[in-house]
């Protein structure tokens, strides 16, 4: 990029079902503080503030009204917010434009979700059309099945391969305090978890989890000046395919490809399997690990699976995905894609709960809407 | 290094109550296409797609997603952003952004609502805190009859002053194609008009409208190859203040007052009356029209009214505010704010038709909503 | 135009409803404890602006410094502005249309330094104005939520 752009600061909450001692504003004032405490900053030292969060979850027309106070937007005489709806990793790219067009020195980007207020499988039935498909009665979960049945038949991967995904992720959760789930599980536990649609069982889905997650960003001069340990932004790009399933190959994602494509341009990597010394990867569901995996660049298509039998993506592997438990294993929606950004900045100080070998590059990803319609790269780096 | 931006092309469609003949999508389409006809642009020069509504309003979760087809983002970049009754200037603040940022050279900003397709009152009560605010709400009306009253009472403000402001936005929308209700107005009909939400009649308020609007914002890389007179974004600004409506300050709108102190401060005007040559102003309802200009500095506390009865905002006035006819005669919710910053890039362009104010320099446009917010843009004619 | 045109349909999402369990906190769920229990009402102090907020939250929003002073407040209160709503909606809590007419208002309770909205008892002689003296009346069995008052009623003064 040609403005050098920081991450200076993180802070999340620990993830959990139900949190019902917080309400939004409380979880978005702990993430808050608990970044402002990690950049060494006063909110007065804030500029500007994007906030992440979904009408429909939250249950409340204008959901990021709940959480104003809490994120000090009414500080002082008040700061320049606004809000984006979707995945955190995407109100991130709000807020690193809003420093780009020279207006702000630095943005806070906070996002909160309590998948437990509601219900899931209402919530994300709304995501279907209301006229053609709503009343098949589809939610995240069957749509994610389509998309599992047609990449397992596609490549022959296999459910052992599936289920090696939330073994791997389950077992590095236990070294993340933040994680909602934290138990370990053998391969045997996952294949005997009750079918949820198949082919996807209980332990091969995310978990629905109450939280929030706050990270700055801050431009080239504030970042050198006031942080310590900068993570500077190499590359972001992100990129929607069709909306209905039908006009998809559902076992790729080119809208994945394209954004991989452009933020590993903006960053000068040629071969990201080699460059990237870890990834965090929005997986709601065990499958999506190696399906973004090949549309990363990490592995060829349908290889996925054998990139993780190669043990290529352990936390002592070449290329560590989700050493922090990724999704699998605490999944608090719009605050997921964060998330990842925070824990790939977090592997690149060395400050990571879970740490992989001192990685120079570090890769995060965010997606919104039904089986990855739309994805989020961003590269993140140490110099 | 930061762009400089300008607001190169737009696209309305022509507003109704109702709008059975298209789906959402397509009535989002129709305005995408007349943006890129106005901007003589096709979807292929488009490089990101910022859209935003409120999702209640139609049920839809994931609205960037879903109207894919219709808004152009197909194996594009594309965000939602929203934040209520400011979400069409908080897109506007968005697309400056993004396009100010250097990623984008042509970005498409959307905003629509179809706000026949649910109960718009029940809708926005729910935008309120569930535990606190909500049992008593009654949507947007009865939030700003609050704001009526404690102003009114403050001021000695009457309905009749109120009123002066609905007959100037609806005999400025009758000449605006693209108006929802264009039918001119007297004093007398607005106070004859039943009585909703103490003190506000029937025709205080804003109607509820289906309608999209699409802007292009353009660096400054190619701004002036697209249009031969580009609208520059000189400055925005907002203020999202409260959270819960019981802590609001009623009696002047404290959100507009910071938010436009930062915009002048940044453009260095001293006197908007006397600087700004037009307003696109989101009042949804009567006596916003004059509390609201006293926030923006036009006149002191409590003598907006004085302001209205001379004139001096009307067609051919010092200042004409919403040559449009505004949102007392339009309001698609998530559209609103939009249609504000296409109506000032129109008038700086010179291409606001029957509505044209005269060689306008400045001009200026807000949105409200949430609890009690305010967003701003300024724009010029002249690159900053 | 386009809608009277009989070929054109509509689909309606008939009874649809998205049910929510929201969170009071900690600092509300004290709150309604403090109502259902003693009839009391309670804020909490700034320890930056001094000033007290009802409902009580954890954060001022203008100092953004957290709040644990408790105070009580009220129960008197003075109506800071009011509207009477005429028409008719849909409530989104009960899907049902409001019953109409009804009174509400702000109301700054004694001690307080912000509003608290709640129904206004309208008198009979309908005179309502700001500056009015108002009192909470009481649900005789209550469940530690906002309906715990039944409205608030002008009181001479």
């Amino acid at each position: 990029m040609a403005d050098k752009p920081a991450i200076i600061g993180v802070g999340q909450t620990e993830f959990g079902a139900p949190k019902t001692d917080q309400t939004f504003a409380d979880l978005t004032y702990e993430a808050v503080n608990a970044a402002l405490v990690d950049a060494e900053l006063d909110i007065k030292d804030i500029d500007n503030i994007i906030t992440v969060s979904n009408d429909f979850w939250d249950g409340r027309t204008i959901s990021s009204m709940a959480v104003g106070d809490a994120v000090g937007a009414a500080f002082g005489q008040g700061k320049n917010i606004s809000t984006v709806e979707g995945d955190g990793a995407f109100g991130a790219f709000y807020g690193l434009a809003r420093i780009l067009s020279g207006s702000y020195q630095n943005t806070l980007v906070v996002a909160h979700s309590k998948g437990s207020e509601g219900d899931n499988r209402l919530i994300t039935n709304a995501f279907f059309d209301p006229i053609f498909e709503r009343s098949l009665g589809m939610d995240s979960v069957t749509a994610a099945a389509l998309q599992a049945k047609s990449y397992m038949e596609k490549y022959k991967i296999s459910p052992r391969q599936t289920a090696m995904v939330s073994v791997k992720n389950r077992a590095n959760a236990l070294k993340n305090p933040k994680a909602h789930l934290r138990e370990e599980l053998d391969i045997e536990d996952i294949l005997r978890s009750p079918q949820i649609a198949p082919p996807i069982r209980r332990h091969d889905a995310c978990p629905v989890s109450d939280g929030a997650a706050a990270l700055i960003l801050a431009n080239e001069d504030f970042a050198k000046k006031r942080s310590g340990k900068p993570v500077w932004v190499e590359g972001v790009a992100f990129c929607a395919d069709a909306y209905r399933l039908g006009e998809r190959a559902l076992w790729e994602s080119r809208a994945l490809r394209e954004a991989a494509k452009k933020a590993y341009a903006m960053a000068g990597i040629a071969d990201p399997r080699k460059e990237i010394g870890v990834a965090e990867i929005y997986e709601a569901f065990s499958y999506q690990e190696l399906l973004w995996s090949e549309e990363l660049g990490f592995a060829s298509p349908g290889g996925g699976g054998a990139l993780l039998e190669s043990r290529v993506t352990q936390t002592h592997g070449e290329l560590p995905v989700n050493p922090s438990g990724g999704c699998l294993s605490a999944h608090a929606v719009c605050a997921a894609g964060l998330v990842r950004m925070i824990e790939a900045a977090l592997q690149i100080r060395g400050d990571a709960a879970n740490p992989v070998r001192k990685p120079k590059k570090a890769l995060a990803h965010g997606q919104n809407g039904l089986c990855g319609q739309s994805h989020c790269v961003w590269i993140l780096g140490a110099n | 290094m930061a762009k400089r931006v300008a607001i190169v092309g737009s696209g309305q469609t022509n507003h109704m109550g109702s709008r059975p003949d298209v789906t959402g999508v397509e009535l989002i389409h129709e305005a995408v296409a007349k943006a890129l006809e106005s901007a003589g642009l096709t979807r292929d020069d488009i490089d990101g797609v910022v859209i935003g509504n409120m999702d209640h309003f139609e049920g839809i979760n994931g609205v960037e997603l879903w109207s894919i087809d219709g808004n152009g983002g197909f194996m594009k970049p594309t965000i939602k952003l929203t934040t209520g009754g400011t979400t069409g200037s908080t897109l506007a603040i968005g697309g400056y952004h993004l396009v100010a940022s250097g990623h984008f050279d042509r970005l498409l900003v959307i905003g629509w609502e179809k706000n026949s397709e649910s109960d718009t009152t029940g809708a926005i009560t729910t935008a309120f805190d569930p535990v606190w605010d909500r049992m008593v709400f009654a949507g947007a009306i009865s939030g700003l009859a609050l704001e009526a009253t404690a102003y009114s009472q403050k001021y000695g403000v009457t309905g009749k002053d109120a009123a002066r402001v609905v007959v100037r936005d609806r005999g400025n929308a009758v000449k605006n194609p693209h108006a929802h209700v264009r039918k001119e107005i007297t004093v007398e009909e607005v106070l004859r008009s039943p009585m909703i939400s103490d003190p506000l009649h029937f025709w205080d308020m804003c109607p509820r409208t289906d309608g999209a609007c699409a802007v292009i914002f353009a660096s400054e890389d190619v701004a002036e190859k697209i249009s031969p007179k580009p609208a520059w974004v000189w400055a925005t600004a907002n203020r999202h203040l409260y959270s819960m409506a019981g802590d609001v300050e009623f009696g002047s709108l404290r959100s507009l007052e910071l938010a436009a102190a930062e915009v002048y401060q940044k453009t260095g005007i001293k006197e908007p009356l006397k600087e700004i040559d037009v307003m696109e102003l989101y009042t949804p309802y009567s006596y916003a029209g004059l509390s609201w200009i006293e926030a923006l500095g036009l006149a002191r506390p409590g003598e907006g009214a004085k302001l209205l009865w001379d004139g001096a905002t009307d067609m051919g006035g010092e200042l004409p505010i919403n040559p449009s006819g505004g949102v007392i005669s339009t309001n698609p919710i998530g559209a609103t704010g939009l249609i504000r910053a296409a109506e000032c890039a129109l008038q700086i362009s010179g291409q606001a038709g029957e509505r044209q104010v005269p060689d306008v320099k400045v001009a200026l446009s807000t949105g409200f909503g949430g609890c009690y917010w305010s967003d701003i843009l300024m724009y010029g004619a002249k690159k900053p | 135009m386009a809608q009277k045109n009989p070929n054109l349909i509509t689909l309606s999402s008939g009874e649809a409803f998205q049910p929510f369990r929201y969170s009071v906190g900690l600092y509300g769920s004290r709150f309604f404890a403090e109502l259902k229990d003693n009839k009391r009402l309670m804020g909490v102090r700034c320890p930056g602006c001094r000033r007290v907020h009802v409902p009580p939250r954890p954060v001022c929003g203008p100092c953004y410094k957290r709040m644990e002073e408790w105070v009580e407040v009220g129960p008197l209160g003075t109506i800071a502005t009011f509207t009477i709503l005429r028409f008719a909606f849909i409530d989104p809590e009960t899907g049902q249309k409001k019953p109409v007419p009804y009174g509400y208002g702000l109301i700054r309770l004694d001690g307080a330094d912000t509003n608290f909205q709640h129904f206004l008892e309208l008198p009979k002689d309908g005179k309502v104005a700001i500056g009015m003296r108002v009192r909470p009346v009481f649900e005789e069995s209550r469940r530690g939520n906002l309906r715990d008052i039944k409205h608030f009623e002008i009181i001479e003064d």
